[in-house]
């Protein structure tokens, strides 16, 4: 097996264009499972965890080789909230943002904040950088439109940043788990709303339906709410597996959406 | 590949094969014993150390990315004398089958740097990364808690 540590992101874009073929190793909390498991066993890998041009945090950027860790403190409230409960301390040290987004996991806890927001995700490569929107850059479960030869370089969110936002989850504890369910809601002072949730689908999913109906209402009250968390319900597409029912998660996700726009409303 | 690592102070080198783990270095090329491996996937915490300064699973750091790196393990806790986390732990009964240890005073080692004097819920976030089979929770927190109250 060969490395590459490159020392800057046109070394590492090179090595990846000479060799399409190369892993690339981040924080490795999903890649050295595989590994381990000898699921993988990789030719070639480029190291990521010490290139600086990845590394920087602004309001609107978001380095792809930033750790959960330092995503913990920061300006956006649902960023943080959603770092504080990934994994573990260990994990947080380790794992990054850009790892979660070239993942792509229907479960990665960073992707329904980006979903909601309209983030955009930027790739570099020898021939220049593009900028995907999510919904063009995951296409399902584990798959991205990344090529080879593109290094995913930041998560880039728009100027209209909401005035309100929440994440939450459900796992069976709270650290160490794998989302069962997980949401982000957003919602601006004028009464604009998002909401995009994790673990119900191949995807991040938007619950396009119930943002229109409660955009509109300035003041929601109970039925507002109640029909709003219903909505949401009906349009995830949950599966059923060993950590959850379709059933359970279709419910849980109206319950979690109603609770988070709940706490973004003035009390 | 040839890795050159800091480990607990002393320059050291290894000869990492293929995409084995830092793990897995320290204790098959480096004898160093004391990080333990048993999920392999960073759900347990056994293998606990510091990596440049961060507080990592050694097996989920390919041994190849440590080239150049400083490394602290368990080993490297407290020098001639135990760490004060290690002497909490023992005053606390606080081990039982001992094979997480490490881990523990590892990842308590780190909060304790960063955060002199944490609340019991914040020992209990610091060491959710941390498995203990015998399930000494209990003492491991009240050595902890003891320590920090003594200081």
């Amino acid at each position: 097996m060969e490395v590459v540590h490159p020392a800057d992101l046109d070394e590492a874009v090179g090595a990846l264009a000479a060799h399409p073929e190369a892993m690339l190793l981040a924080g490795g909390t999903d890649l050295m499972v595989e590994v381990n498991f000898d699921r993988i066993r990789p030719e070639m890998v480029v190291a990521l965890r010490r290139l600086d041009d990845i590394q920087d945090v602004s309001r609107r950027r978001i380095g792809a080789g930033v750790t959960f860790r330092r995503l913990e403190s920061g300006d956006h409230n649902a960023l943080a909230q959603l770092a504080r409960t990934i994994g573990s301390p260990q994990i947080r040290a380790a794992g990054t943002i850009g790892g979660n987004i070239a993942t792509a996991s229907p479960a990665g806890d960073s992707l329904p904040f980006l979903a909601g927001l309209d983030a955009e995700i930027e790739l570099h490569s020898t021939s220049g950088t593009r900028r995907l929107r999510w919904d063009e850059f995951f296409t399902g479960v584990k798959r991205t439109a990344r090529r080879p030869d593109e290094l995913i370089t930041a998560a880039v969110l728009p100027e209209d940043l909401p005035d309100f936002q929440e994440f939450a989850k459900i796992g069976q504890r709270s650290a160490m788990v794998i989302s069962i369910v997980s949401a982000c809601v957003f919602r601006w002072r004028d009464g604009r709303t998002r909401v995009a949730l994790g673990s119900v689908g191949p995807t991040a999913i938007r619950a396009r339906r119930a943002e229109e109906m409660i955009s509109e209402v300035a003041e929601p009250g109970p039925a507002a709410l109640e029909e709003f968390a219903r909505l949401v319900s009906q349009e995830v597409s949950p599966i059923s597996d060993h950590r959850g029912t379709d059933d359970y998660r279709r419910h849980a996700s109206g319950v979690l959406a109603r609770r988070l726009l709940e706490r973004c409303l003035p009390s | 590949m040839r890795v050159q690592m800091t480990v607990n102070g002393e320059e050291r080198v290894c000869d990492a094969k293929g995409s084995e783990s830092l793990l897995f270095a320290l204790r098959e090329h480096l004898r160093l014993t004391g990080s333990k491996g048993a999920c392999e996937q960073g759900e347990c915490g056994s293998c606990s150390v510091l990596l440049d300064g961060e507080l990592v699973c050694s097996c989920l750091v390919m041994a190849v990315d440590a080239h150049r790196s400083e490394v602290v393990t368990v080993e490297g806790m407290g020098g001639a004398e135990l760490h004060p986390v290690q002497k909490a732990l023992i005053d606390a009964g606080a081990v039982q089958c001992g094979f997480c240890t490490p881990g523990f005073v590892v990842a308590a080692a780190a909060l304790l740097d960063e955060n002199p004097a944490p609340s019991s819920d914040e020992m209990r976030e610091a060491l959710a990364g941390n498995i203990c089979r015998c399930t000494g929770y209990g003492a491991i927190l009240r050595g902890l808690e003891t320590l920090v109250g003594d200081r």
